[in-house]
């Protein structure tokens, strides 16, 4: 023990582990980070448990509950509440902004506790009541988004509220992770005042019971098979499945970034302990020589990485706990709750993931040292078994890979990540060899006539393998900085200028038939451009080719969502100017047909000639899909995914959406808007866009720390590589200055090396950024990413750039040795 | 000589000449300077007073990469851990000193010479496949492959066994005079020693006999 701690003093002196333990505090600190992090959000949700739902049992509809249903609440001797969702726009003097609005009956929460405060910032305290009538409570950000405070009067559709209290916790809503529209809560028996729940507008309404055990499940026996389409129930059992969804899914994704780098660190710490165990080869066979036995050694190196490796784990340990602080802060808006103090087995986790690094990529070449011939001491030849590389490999492999699948909770998740990234790196490889294989081709050689650079190509040559591990690994690195930098941008720009600059801001719905004239006199009156008002019919899907529809057809979670909810369906004559026929032809209007988005065909497997069937109040309709329509989601315009001739939908209720500009300055024509016809929903665009931007860039920002983390694995990989030949080459330069090669010689086919090998990298994670850029675009953003001629110059450049660098810097190294000196070294 | 922030004096008083064609020993115990003397010799490392002259040329009035550049035309070297470099096969190792010269064909040369040197069925082996008596024969034929006027060997059979280490020198010999070499060989071997025509005593840095 005495003796490993002297080793590993002295190994850390001459600078032998400080990669190593760099390695591991990375790989630790970035793992450890987001098991903080997830930790503190499921202790969250577990004390948040009890309260989550609000009641024992919610039931939830995307149309109001039958009569029947909430009748029997009570004579099964629960309590019950009910509740409205909808957003909509909330007016204070010329302040707007959009809403998230629950209205409430005022025994809501049965379970759990409404807070309040006075004024924003001051300290809050429990409501025994939910808001009286006539009055609303508003979330802090609204408050300041509408600049109304406490007793001032807030305008909701047709009615006008007092505002009496700031509401600062809610049940559900602390479940509700990732919120965009801030809450107002009211008075249900307030919401026909407003005018805002008609024909067209998306509402949900809630029932919540709460009571005894047997009383809940006979309820729960009772509604079960009365349930229609939409509707559904949820309990602590099914524990709000979209909101643990959704956060096991970014936790996930968090963790498996994390272990990018901590697979990049251990390919960092299998190439810094090969090096370790090539400059320890001699110190082994001395000691062999002075009498240590196999097992000695093994056990005194063993002893010495245990300890390093326990030291360096505390220490990435101590790093990803600060760096989850910093991801919970930049996630603090978008996660609007309390977050508990993180437990203590994340950092166990950090330890053990420190410990199977250093087993799966450490060991295996460290027990190389102990099998070093004494004879090793006489004669330096003997002995150097090169480290079973193959094995140390599969056994960092395996053990990782095993590590990533559990993190991942999913082993095809696990292993499509863990293959990917495999993949990627083979790829990388082999067309780094083969690309250097080309250019070191004997063809291509004999063309070349200039000494010097027949000489670096020789080199390249010399060095394949080697050289391509490293091309390899620099074009990981740089693909994550790459993508951090110049991919990223590039979608938040092709998404910004997806929009002309007179698209619509301002989207109009709820319009009832007869509001569509006197709403166009309105814009008429103000001098804007009456927008054009397309009629909206809701339905629900029932069938297709006449077999019943449902969600449980349907494995992608979307297509679920789109089958359990109304669709937006419209009648017009002829095809609206931003779209566009695909497929099929244009419907005939004196026929039952249907012309339907692409995206959604595909989705649901709509194909031309299908007959669906669509419900609308209780009255069912079917028609044949003719054409497939492409459209751009982008252009602010108002867009259906199913358009009919109207003689199909035109006996069915309807309402009126459109779509207008208001240019900068002239918002107060939104509240007159909203004056004249209290009814209407006016959706700023803009503003949600910009909302969701700002959610999407505290998202980047959060996963950016953890690309920090493999960023850093990625250099020291990078770092590892090219020290890896740094002694080869010292020797080489020796030799060859011995022979007689020129200082310009040596550096310049060294540079010629470097840049080649620079250049290939650099394109190589060009190429990379690039096609996961397209990746995204194509499925996350849905837009068309043109090719970025920064991206395309900066990732070569960069390549370059890296390698001259390290060229300079190590010819520079290499030169100023004394070859007398090296080669007596290396005796 | 500066080392480890000291001065240390390793030679001093050193006045050799050796003519062309000659064999010459230098023979001395460790620490006497006979590396250095070789080194010095070679111009990889500088004294800090007086000259080396080759063929009449000062050595040290010339910077480093002409140094180098006579090296490579008119100096072989030897050595003890033989040197070879482990990325390269035989047949590469011995065309290094040819392709840094620029040479049209460093390959008939190279084989050539394998062949002189027993080799030409080892041509594409790399070092750590051949033995220590064949690793150095490598480097002898890369020593003489450019035919240099020079040719300084340190201890050059230090790592072989006896057999293989009186072949290397029977080789060492011969090729010396077939192609008129001049030779300075460090040796530990007082068998070795006699058969140069001179030997060169070193103790403490200075000239013995």
């Amino acid at each position: 023990m005495r003796q490993a701690l002297r080793m590993l003093a002295r190994d850390w002196r001459a600078d032998e582990l400080r990669v190593l333990a760099a390695a591991l505090v990375i790989a630790v600190a970035s793992v450890t980070s987001v098991a903080f992090f997830a930790d503190r959000v499921s202790q969250a949700l577990a004390r948040d448990a009890h309260q989550l739902l609000g009641a024992d049992l919610v039931l939830l509809s995307d149309h109001p509950w039958q009569e029947e249903v909430s009748n029997k609440i009570a004579s099964f001797n629960l309590e019950k509440a009910a509740a409205v969702n909808f957003i909509s726009m909330a007016f204070a003097g010329e302040q707007n902004q959009l809403a998230g609005v629950k209205a409430v009956t005022e025994n809501y929460p049965l379970r759990g506790r409404l807070r309040t405060a006075p004024v924003p910032g001051a300290p809050d305290a429990v409501s025994e009541r939910g808001p009286a009538r006539g009055t609303v409570w508003l979330e802090e950000r609204l408050v300041s988004a509408l600049g109304a405070a406490v007793g001032s009067k807030v305008r909701l559709g047709g009615a006008e509220f007092e505002v009496a209290a700031v509401l600062t916790l809610e049940p559900e809503r602390s479940a509700n992770f990732f919120n965009i529209a801030p809450r107002l809560m009211m008075h249900l028996d307030d919401v026909p005042a407003t005018g805002l729940v008609q024909t067209g507008s998306r509402v949900w309404y809630y029932l919540y019971a709460a009571g005894t055990p047997d009383g809940l499940a006979s309820f729960k026996a009772y509604v079960q098979p009365r349930l229609e389409r939409g509707q559904r129930i949820d309990d602590l059992e099914s524990g709000r499945p979209e909101v643990r969804a959704s956060v096991e899914r970014a936790q996930r994704f968090l963790g498996l970034t994390a272990l990018l780098a901590a697979i990049l660190a251990g390919v960092a710490i299998a190439l810094g302990t090969r090096r370790f165990v090539e400059r320890h080869l001699d110190g082994c066979a001395v000691m062999r020589c002075l009498g240590a036995r196999q097992s000695r050694l093994l056990g005194l190196y063993a002893m010495e990485f245990a300890m390093l490796g326990v030291a360096a784990s505390a220490v990435g340990t101590v790093l990803g706990s600060a760096a989850q602080a910093a991801i919970a802060g930049a996630l603090g808006e978008v996660m609007r709750a309390d977050l508990p103090a993180p437990g203590a087995l994340p950092a166990l986790q950090g330890f053990l993931v420190g410990l199977v690094l250093l087993l799966g990529f450490a060991l295996p070449p460290l027990v190389q040292l102990k099998n070093v011939p004494a004879l090793r001491v006489i004669r330096r030849e003997t002995g150097t078994a090169s480290p079973a590389t193959v094995v140390t490999y599969v056994a960092g492999a395996v053990s990782l890979g095993s590590l990533l699948i559990w993190q991942a909770g999913d082993f095809r998740l696990g292993a499509t990540v863990v293959g990917g990234f495999a993949a990627a790196v083979v790829l990388f490889y082999m067309v780094a060899w083969a690309l250097l294989a080309l250019l070191t081709h004997r063809l291509v050689t004999r063309l070349v006539h200039n000494r010097m650079l027949r000489h670096g190509l020789a080199n390249l040559r010399r060095h394949a393998r080697g050289n391509a591990i490293q091309v390899a690994s620099l074009a990981l690195g740089l693909t994550a900085v790459l993508l951090l930098t110049f991919t990223r941008n590039d979608l938040v720009e092709a998404w910004r200028r997806s929009a002309p600059p007179d698209a619509p801001n301002r989207f109009l719905i709820g319009v009832q038939p007869e509001q569509v004239e006197p709403v166009k006199r309105f814009f008429a009156g103000e001098g804007i451009a009456a927008p054009e008002f397309y009629p909206m019919v809701r339905g629900r899907l029932t069938r297709v080719n006449g077999r019943p529809v449902s969600e449980a057809d349907y494995a992608e979670e979307r297509a679920k969502r789109l089958v359990e909810r109304e669709f937006n369906l419209s009648y017009m004559d002829s095809l609206p100017s931003h779209n566009a026929v695909a497929a099929g032809r244009w419907f005939d209007v004196e026929k039952n047909e249907l012309s339907v988005e692409e995206g959604i065909a595909q989705r649901l497997g709509w194909k031309l000639g299908d007959e669906l069937t669509f419900t609308v109040g209780g009255e069912s309709f079917s028609a044949q899909v003719t054409s497939l329509r492409k459209l751009r989601w982008d252009s602010m315009r108002v867009n259906f995914f199913v358009i009919a001739p109207p003689r199909v939908l035109q006996a069915f209720p309807a309402a009126f959406v459109s779509a207008f500009r208001i240019e900068p300055g002239r918002e107060s024509v939104l509240n007159r808007l909203s004056t004249t016809f209290p009814n209407l929903t006016i959706v700023d665009v803009a503003a949600a866009v910009r909302q969701a931007q700002g959610v999407v860039d505290q998202l980047v920002s959060a996963v950016q720390f953890i690309f920090l983390f493999t960023l850093g694995a990625g250099l020291l990989v990078l770092y590892t590589a090219l020290v890896a030949t740094e002694d080869e080459r010292r020797r080489e330069t020796a030799v060859m200055r011995v022979y007689g090669a020129s200082r310009a010689q040596v550096s310049g086919s060294q540079r010629l090396e470097f840049l080649a090998m620079g250049a290939i990298a650099g394109v190589l994670a060009t190429l990379g950024a690039a096609a996961i850029g397209q990746l995204l675009a194509r499925r996350v953003f849905e837009l068309d990413l043109p090719p970025s001629l920064g991206l395309w110059l900066a990732g070569p450049l960069a390549g370059l750039a890296l390698l001259s660098l390290n060229a300079w810097l190590s010819s520079r190294k290499v030169l100023r040795a004394s070859p007398a000196i090296t080669l007596r070294d290396s005796v | 000589m500066k080392s480890g922030g000291s001065d240390l004096v390793i030679l001093r008083d050193i006045d050799l000449e050796v003519t062309r064609g000659e064999a010459v020993a230098v023979v001395g115990a460790s620490g006497s300077g006979k590396s250095t003397l070789l080194a010095i010799l070679a111009g990889l490392d500088t004294p800090t007073a007086g000259s080396v002259q080759i063929d009449g040329q000062d050595i040290f009035a010339l910077d480093e990469d002409a140094r180098a550049e006579l090296r490579g035309r008119a100096v072989g070297f030897v050595f003890q851990s033989f040197q070879l470099l482990p990325a390269l096969s035989a047949l590469e190792n011995v065309m290094l000193p040819l392709e840094l010269s620029g040479a049209a064909d460093p390959e008939g040369p190279a084989r050539d010479i394998l062949k002189r040197v027993g080799l030409e069925e080892r041509l594409h082996h790399f070092p750590k496949h051949l033995s220590g008596g064949e690793q150095q024969r490598v480097a002898l034929a890369r020593a003489f492959v450019a035919r240099p006027g020079l040719l300084l060997a340190d201890e050059p059979t230090g790592s072989l066994d006896a057999d293989s280490g009186a072949a290397i020198i029977q080789l060492m010999f011969d090729m010396n005079r077939e192609y008129g070499t001049t030779l300075v060989m460090v040796t530990h071997d007082e068998i070795l020693a006699a058969r140069c025509q001179r030997a060169v005593r070193l103790t403490a840095g200075r000239i013995a006999a």
